[in-house]
């Protein structure tokens, strides 16, 4: 996504990425980003929260407008849960779950084979 | 109460990424881009003035018999007009955290009706009558050379002034 905002940017349309992967779109470098720190799958703000979904939208639009240099990253004030339980889950590997994983790993790459094949 | 962490509180979804994976066999890690350079450039326009579209890395839908794998391949850029958008964006085919949170509710994360309710409260111009679709590309040659030019003609040929590019 932040590939395709910085061809826009550089052919005069401006943008605003929206989304939770802060380290991946700040290295790839946009022209500007809404955070909001949540898990990844809801960067306009939490299902069925329709006030959340607008604030999210008029900090969007106010960044397109205010921006006034590259790199400008403004965090919205959300926080997904009092507690931190999926900060630790996804993606998580611990001892247990590699060789479930490496199992997973190995179908996947048969999988990907079998349909190049096709 | 004043809360410390001896870590940054966001998560580092490359560093995260690339230990999943190697967990999973993938002895090379995925490089991502980094640039030192941003491209900008300033809304010329009033907002009130503006068209603006969505871009959505979501997919329409899946077809019967199709393979999540297959389809992923498969994917094109689309432009979709705003009224024959899918009642659910078809998303299992993309990186995030299912178990977590859901997206049943499209506007948490294509918010077509949020941008909507803008144009008619005159925050925005006019909403543009149609969204558009990218895929996530492993490549990021394909992206970056091929998929990003097609939305920006897309845009163009709808008068776009503007893009809202929500990351799944």
């Amino acid at each position: 996504m932040s590939l395709v905002a910085r061809h826009l940017e550089e052919n005069k349309l401006p943008s605003v990425v929206v989304g939770s992967a802060r380290d991946i779109v700040e290295e790839c470098g946009v022209a500007r980003f809404l955070f909001t720190d949540f898990p990844l799958g809801n960067p306009f703000g939490k299902p069925w929260d329709k006030e959340m979904q607008r604030s999210i939208m008029d900090m969007a639009l106010t960044l397109l407008e205010c921006a006034w240099q590259p790199r400008t990253t403004v965090q919205t004030p959300f926080t997904w849960s009092e507690d931190d339980t999926w900060r630790n889950a996804f993606m998580h590997v611990s001892e247990e779950q590699r060789e479930e994983y490496k199992k997973l790993g190995e179908a996947r790459r048969a999988e990907q084979a079998k349909t190049k094949k096709k | 109460m004043i809360k410390r962490r001896p870590y940054r509180s966001f998560l580092s979804y490359i560093d995260l990424s690339r230990e999943y994976y190697a967990a999973h066999g993938y002895s090379k890690p995925y490089a991502w881009i980094s640039n030192q350079k941003v491209p900008f450039t300033k809304l010329e326009k009033p907002l009130s003035e503006c068209r603006i579209a969505l871009l959505t890395t979501a997919d329409l839908k899946m077809l019967p018999g199709e393979s999540s794998q297959e389809r992923h391949l498969s994917r094109k850029v689309y432009a979709c007009p705003v009224d024959e958008a899918p009642e659910h964006f078809y998303t299992q085919d993309l990186q995030w955290d299912q178990g977590s949170t859901h997206t049943n509710d499209n506007d948490s994360f294509m918010p077509l009706n949020r941008l909507a309710e803008c144009a008619e409260n005159g925050r925005i111009g006019s909403a543009a009558p149609k969204f558009y679709g990218v895929m996530t590309d492993y490549s990021q040659g394909k992206t970056s050379k091929k998929s990003a030019p097609q939305v920006l003609e897309l845009c163009k040929e709808d008068n776009v002034d503007a893009l809202i590019l929500p990351a799944l």
